[in-house]
């Protein structure tokens, strides 16, 4: 009977931790959600704002950080992709390719705020790039390229050596190999990471704090070297910097919602993209 | 030799961001509201034109200038002589524009009863000398004393005239913004803090400084010991655009503008 | 046998590959030896242990203070809030997920974990200073809500999903013989799960815990707009702090470049990565012998 006493106690403990934290996440979701639907429309997301910012809408703040995450994403996949595919098809295994590994996972645990600092120091600054979409998305495929190197490399690692060797086996060269046979297995993986990576890089805020964002500016960049207005930082600044809170807090549960939607979204996208390669892979293992 | 031909290059590299008609403005937070305003009624006036507006503190503005990442430092108080050193070194001079007057107003919540408060009653209470309300006449209340980052002119300013440089007790709260404290002390029954005038609202009550209270007429016959004006700084010779601006800003369609933000405008003469 | 030209082309390929793969080895690297370089002249100037174990951060006084102890007190206090929170919350997911949940419950439960780790720290912070600290703020009587607390609190909700995901794995890892193994001798499911799963799985979770830890550390926003910013030694979790990241947050803007303050915000960067680095080594070796010693026995 204790038995049976503890394991009913323990599961319920269980159980109810569960729906606590279950329950909490989804009621921020709801508060967020009820705060911040009435403002939305389209107005909201294609007009800029007016009146001071009491007025109008987010549209420039969406644009830029459309903006920052297609630069961040343009200049961090190529280097990162070729990265994972040399350390994994060409280098040879051994402990230097360890140690770059572990480097390189390391930095994707590094604060974002880091990444801003540095950022700020040589991109802004040293190199006079000046606050720009150049320096913000410069700085935010530092924060991405780890993710990209170290999830491409697994999904390289899960396609298996067999194939590679059939494919030499049968007259293909390295390059053929990994164009034709081992990339297409590895892409749905390799396509996962890089939209966890659009989600990360529209999300964050630290790095492009003093890099890329500006509190108001009417017009839509220019260049590169136009400054932006993001919606993570709108958000930021509008709570703590805003002139004209009762208004302004509205716009503020606004953007964070088409934030959160952006996010989600494009998460929703990459696991079903990789819930649909899994099942194709299993296929065609079977 | 090398500082000419690397500022050369790096100016190559700024020269698309400084093409006519744009202007960057950073920095406090107090004039923030009038910034904003400004930048709106003037671009709706000027097309083609496109002002830029950024916050962070009269800290950060300054720093951008010497910098050189923007175009008009807004700053609530004057340039401190390790900034002018700075930029000296960095072969960057500056001119000085006052654009509006202030005051720092001390605030409390609505529900305290204290009226006024005399600079040694406030100073005690930054430094931490004194920590309860009841100490300065009024309930048994813990103060909560709320204060603003080191990059903020309104705390520089504060910090000097205030509380002769002294420091604020580290235990005291930050805001990042004049606002920031406002809905900050607005919410919380024990709180004091300080604000630019142009962000006094219902939301909080302003008391007696040394007597005088903080309105327009006080500031302006020199009665108010907290007043201060109100800088925007550009390179010695500001030309295009930003000049344009700036002589929007002090012409009196633009010191209407000032004033409609709560803020005073200067003396005409 | 590939023709001449095809090889040549191989061979381009690969330098081109390896060129690439440099640039962004620099980049990452850059970032490392620009802390070290930017943050010297503080450890000089200032000195290391003065600046270690100085209890004032007054950097823009004169004479200015660069003691980061409050700093790195603030950090950990409101890390702890957040593993006190997180670790519980997160493994109970794990042991839900992996023992209790039917399939459609499963199917739902882990992309929903993803979903929800991806939501931006921003967001989680603006939640923070609309409800969450005026909530404290009025149950807990506090004089405000910005304190370690709250700032300890969203941290914890915010890694929960992280813990559990990573914490689901380790379990799922354990083989399956040992569950079997633990039945046949005639434990029920809770002791099975209490005493043969989660002591295997112990190194995965640990690693978990050590990660979450290290995202916890490293948050800005959060304790940016929570945490109340008071660079004191905390008496207590309902006071004000200022952790290292929102000390940096704050006063990057404003720190010209080369002035000490500029300099002491590397050094705090510096010690922020050290501690990440390190953090993230353990878990790497402890997940390297986990993996050895579960290997090993299937």
């Amino acid at each position: 009977m204790n038995k049976r006493f503890k394991q009913a106690l323990g599961f319920f403990i269980v159980k109810t931790l569960v729906l606590a934290a279950l329950t909490v996440l989804a009621a921020i979701l709801i508060f967020l959600f009820a705060k911040g639907a009435g403002i939305i429309s389209w107005d909201f997301l294609a007009k800029p704002p007016e009146n001071s910012m009491t007025e109008g809408g987010i549209f420039p703040a969406i644009l830029g950080t459309f903006y920052l995450v297609f630069f961040s994403v343009l200049f961090s996949l190529p280097p990162g992709l070729a990265c994972a595919i040399y350390l994994n098809e060409y280098s040879p295994k051994g402990w230097f390719s360890g140690i770059i590994r572990i480097s390189i996972n390391n930095l994707a645990g590094v604060p974002s705020i880091v990444f801003g600092l540095f950022g700020l120091a040589v991109f802004v600054k040293q190199l006079g790039f000046g606050v720009s979409i150049l320096s913000g998305s410069l700085t935010l495929s530092i924060v991405i390229l780890p993710l990209i190197i170290s999830s491409t490399q697994e999904a390289l690692m899960t396609v298996p050596q067999s194939i590679r060797e059939a494919s030499m086996a049968l007259g293909a060269t390295k390059w053929t190999t990994i164009r034709r046979i081992v990339l297409p297995q590895a892409t749905p993986s390799i396509l996962t990471a890089v939209i966890l990576s659009i989600g990360r890089a529209a999300g964050e805020t630290a790095p492009i704090l003093f890099t890329a964002a500006v509190f108001y500016t009417r017009e839509l960049p220019k260049s590169l070297f136009s400054e932006v207005m993001a919606l993570p930082y709108h958000i930021y600044a509008l709570i703590t910097e805003g002139t004209h809170p009762e208004t302004q807090i509205k716009i503020a549960y606004g953007s964070s919602l088409v934030l959160l939607f952006m996010v989600l979204f494009l998460s929703m996208a990459a696991i079903r993209i990789r819930q649909r390669h899994r099942s194709h892979y299993d296929k065609i293992r079977r | 030799m090398k500082k000419i031909i690397l500022s050369a290059v790096c100016s190559a590299l700024l020269a698309p961001a400084a093409y006519a008609g744009k202007v960057v403005m950073e920095g406090s937070t107090t004039i923030l509201p009038i910034a904003q305003k400004a930048a709106e009624v003037y671009m709706n006036k000027t097309p083609g034109s496109n002002i830029t507006v950024r916050g962070g503190g009269s800290g950060v503005g300054i720093s951008s200038i010497i910098d050189g990442t923007c175009d008009i430092a807004n700053a609530s108080r004057a340039i401190k002589q390790k900034e002018l050193d700075n930029a000296v070194k960095k072969g960057r001079e500056l001119k000085a524009h006052i654009i509006a007057m202030d005051g720092i107003v001390v605030v409390l919540h609505p529900s305290n009863e204290i009226q006024e408060l005399s600079k040694e009653q406030v100073k005690n209470i930054f430094t931490g000398k004194t920590k309860n309300w009841k100490d300065v006449g009024g309930k048994d209340l813990k103060i909560v004393p709320v204060s603003r980052d080191s990059s903020s002119g309104t705390f520089e300013a504060f910090m000097e005239y205030a509380l002769d440089k002294k420091r604020v007790r580290p235990d005291a709260l930050v805001q990042a913004s004049n606002q920031g404290i406002v809905n900050f002390v607005a919410q919380t029954p024990g709180a004091i803090g300080y604000i630019g005038i142009g962000y006094l609202s219902e939301k909080v009550k302003a008391v007696r400084y040394n007597g005088a209270e903080a309105t327009k007429e006080n500031v302006l016959k020199n009665k108010y010991s907290l007043a201060r004006p109100l800088f925007m700084y550009t390179v010695p010779n500001p030309k295009g655009e930003v000049k344009a601006f700036l002589d929007f800003l002090k012409s009196p369609e633009g010191q209407k503008l000032v004033e409609e933000e709560g803020f005073i405008a200067l003396k005409k003469n | 046998m590939a023709k001449k030209g095809e090889k040549i082309k191989e061979k381009l390929i690969e330098y081109f590959l390896f060129a690439l793969s440099l640039a962004s080895l620099v980049f990452l690297a850059g970032i490392v030896v620009t802390l070290f370089r930017e943050s010297l002249p503080a450890f000089r100037d200032i000195g290391f242990f003065r600046m270690i174990a100085g209890r004032d951060w007054y950097p823009t006084y004169d004479p200015p203070d660069f003691g980061i102890l409050p700093l790195i007190a603030g950090s950990f206090l409101v890390t702890l809030i957040s593993i006190l929170i997180s670790v519980p919350l997160g493994l109970a997911g794990a042991v839900y997920i992996s023992e209790l949940a039917g399939k459609k419950e499963k199917a739902f439960l882990k992309p929903a974990l993803e979903l929800l780790s991806s939501i931006p720290s921003v967001v989680y912070g603006f939640w923070g200073m609309v409800f969450l600290a005026p909530f404290l703020q009025k149950h807990l009587e506090l004089s405000t809500g910005y304190c370690a607390l709250a700032a300890g609190i969203v941290l914890g909700i915010m890694s929960t999903p992280i813990i559990a995901s990573l914490s689901e794995d380790a379990l799922n890892y354990v083989p399956r013989a040992f569950k079997e193994a633990s039945y046949a001798l005639g434990a029920n499911r809770w002791e099975t799960v209490t005493r043969v799963i989660i002591p295997s799985a112990a190194s995965g979770i640990i690693t978990s815990v050590i990660l979450g830890t290290g995202r916890a550390i490293g948050e800005t926003m959060v304790v940016l707009m929570i945490s109340g910013g008071s660079a004191i030694l905390p008496q207590s979790f309902l006071e004000p702090v200022r952790p290292m990241t929102s000390a940096i947050a704050a006063e990057m803007g404003e720190a010209a470049f080369g002035t000490p303050h500029y300099h002491s915000l590397f050094a705090i960067a510096l010690i922020l990565f050290g501690i990440t680095f390190v953090l993230n080594l353990a878990a790497e070796m402890i997940a390297k012998k986990f993996r050895l010693k579960l290997g090993a026995s299937r």
